[in-house]
């Protein structure tokens, strides 16, 4: 008689919900497929082309376009590393700096 | 509430904000690690697009007794920048994951920062001078011709504007094939720890081309994974002693001297579950994901997903204390599991070290530093504290709404269920993407840095 007064847990109440919503879920809740998820996190790519293509879309996106330097220095001397324009940084700074 | 009166009660006001206020967040933007030094001058930051920006203390106005120094940029720069691995045809992402201050030697700074594969120790110095005065270069550089040079004069270091530089003097690669969760350094000074997923490596901060195992918990066959690496941490003052905790709840204390695979623990810190309350979720909001020491060693506090635990390092069996950080989310478990939010890692910290000092009459008692009061996020960009001594608990909120200076904060309360009083907020009106994952607070004064997406907000006591 008291097993059928017994009141569910809020987590099984939860988990029988999630269980009427994904009927296939693993019977393993914390095992394998995962943990082997969680070890394999990142973006999968075809290959490095790939890979390479895709980080220059994301560039062009977020660089306004670069004209020509005017502060080039040639042909008087061997220009010296303070003579060289800065270099353009590939990535914005980020804004808690600004 | 924390703040209501007693001698002891800290009083958190709103001190700065930096960040753009702008809610379109670009993805670099987000905040991924939050870090005083030693002396509690510097904060760092990290962020996903693997940028820190450093803040420094300004000096106290001696006249000013009303407020602490404010904390302004001193630098920032490009930690880590994309990778690929070629053999898994993955991404590497520049994400900092964690930064870690050396203490101080010399003049310069030092930090470590670290993403998923790949560690490096920063110098960060400070020029305000610099050479003038050769004989053979004009201050533009170019090169003078020796024969034009008629007389000699001695270059001398003539005042510039401050220019802070950071560059990477070491970089630990190649080391981990999964991803790094943890860095620690040593109280030994000399060496650190990395940890990631199944592996734990020793580092000494001079040797960038090897690296001791010292912990693997791989298993011969990976079908058989039950449990993975989520934190690691160096003891405080023992330095043949680390813990590392794990996605089922427990946590390892590791000896060095005992072997040189520290695979067995030489503690297991693991509170007993009841079977009658398992289920799916279980083991998933187990799963500890922040583990810190206290400043004398003798106790450690995890983070789950739900609350804070407090061990004795002389008790394995159970928790001390336990604290619920947002118990109403245990009723939401089936949303929060299919939105990924079951899987946010909270860290946690403990307040500074600093001593208690006590005035009476005409005698002044200093009281051993004491780790009393534990600081965790939680979502809807609150944050919660729990006082040790007192047992009572605030959560406040970080908001640019908040702005006044010198105003206390207002606490805020969560209605979990029944009628929701005026000032209250409901569970379902929550914003889930509002997560405070990232706090830190000052190693010797009561001002916090809590971290929202991409914000960075800097809270301080009410000085008196």
């Amino acid at each position: 008689d008291t097993q059928e007064k017994e009141t569910i847990t809020p987590e099984r109440a939860e988990e029988a919900k999630l269980k009427a919503k994904y009927p296939n879920l693993g019977q393993k809740p914390g095992g394998s497929d995962f943990l082997m998820k969680r070890l394999q996190k990142g973006q999968k790519y075809f290959d490095s082309g790939d890979y390479n293509m895709a980080k220059a879309k994301m560039k062009n996106k977020q660089l306004p376009s670069a004209g020509p330097d005017k502060n080039l220095v040639t042909g008087d001397h061997i220009p010296t590393p303070q003579d060289l324009p800065q270099r353009k940084s590939s990535l914005v700074t980020s804004k808690l700096a600004g | 509430f924390l703040g209501a009166g007693g001698g002891n009660d800290i009083q958190w006001c709103f001190s700065q904000v930096k960040g753009a206020v702008d809610d379109d967040v670009a993805e670099a933007d987000i905040i991924s690690t939050v870090e005083f030094n030693h002396s509690g001058e510097l904060l760092a930051t990290g962020d996903k697009g693997g940028r820190v920006v450093i803040f420094q203390q300004e000096q106290e106005n001696k006249t000013q007794s009303h407020s602490r120094g404010e904390y302004n940029v001193y630098s920032t720069f490009q930690s880590h920048e994309p990778e690929f691995d070629y053999l898994k045809s993955l991404e590497i992402e520049e994400k900092i994951n964690k930064i870690r201050w050396l203490p101080q030697k010399n003049a310069a700074q030092f930090l470590l920062s670290t993403n998923d594969k790949t560690i490096k120790l920063w110098k960060i110095s400070e020029r305000d001078k610099r050479p003038e005065g050769y004989n053979l270069k004009e201050e533009d550089g170019r090169y003078r011709d020796p024969t034009t040079v008629t007389t000699l004069r001695v270059p001398v270091f003539r005042p510039m504007d401050l220019m802070v530089e950071a560059s990477p003097r070491r970089i630990f690669a190649n080391a981990h094939t999964y991803h790094i969760n943890s860095i620690s350094i040593n109280s030994d000074y000399e060496t650190y720890l990395s940890a990631d997923d199944l592996r734990i490596n020793l580092w000494h901060l001079e040797i960038t081309d090897r690296s001791f195992n010292i912990v693997d918990i791989k298993p011969a066959n990976m079908e058989e994974l039950t449990e993975v690496i989520t934190a690691a941490e160096f003891h405080p003052n023992s330095c043949n002693t680390f813990v590392y905790s794990s996605s089922k709840g427990t946590i390892r204390l590791c000896d060095m001297r005992a072997s040189a695979l520290c695979d067995r623990h030489s503690k297991l810190f693991e509170e007993p579950e009841d079977p009658s309350n398992r289920s799916f979720f279980s083991e998933i909001i187990s799963s500890i994901s922040d583990v810190k020491f206290s400043h004398s060693g003798r106790y450690m506090m995890t983070r789950d997903y739900l609350s804070v635990k407090i061990w004795d390092l002389n008790m394995e069996n159970r928790p001390v204390e336990t604290y619920q950080v947002h118990e109403y989310l245990r009723s939401k478990l089936c949303s929060l599991y299919e939105n990924d939010c079951i899987f946010d890692k909270f860290e946690c910290c403990w307040n500074g070290s600093d001593r208690q000092v006590i005035f009476h009459r005409t005698v002044t008692f200093f009281l051993p530093p004491l780790c009393s009061i534990v600081m965790t996020g939680s979502y809807n960009n609150f944050f919660r504290m729990f006082d040790r001594n007192t047992k009572r608990d605030i959560t406040l909120e970080a908001s640019r709404e908040n702005n006044k200076p010198r105003t206390v904060l207002k606490p805020r309360k969560v209605c979990a269920s029944g009628k929701r009083k005026k000032d209250e907020i409901s569970v379902d009106s929550l914003d889930f993407n509002k997560k405070i994952l990232h706090t830190a607070w000052h190693p010797k004064e009561n001002i916090i840095a809590v971290a929202t997406t991409n914000n960075l907000y800097i809270f301080q006591d009410k000085m008196n």
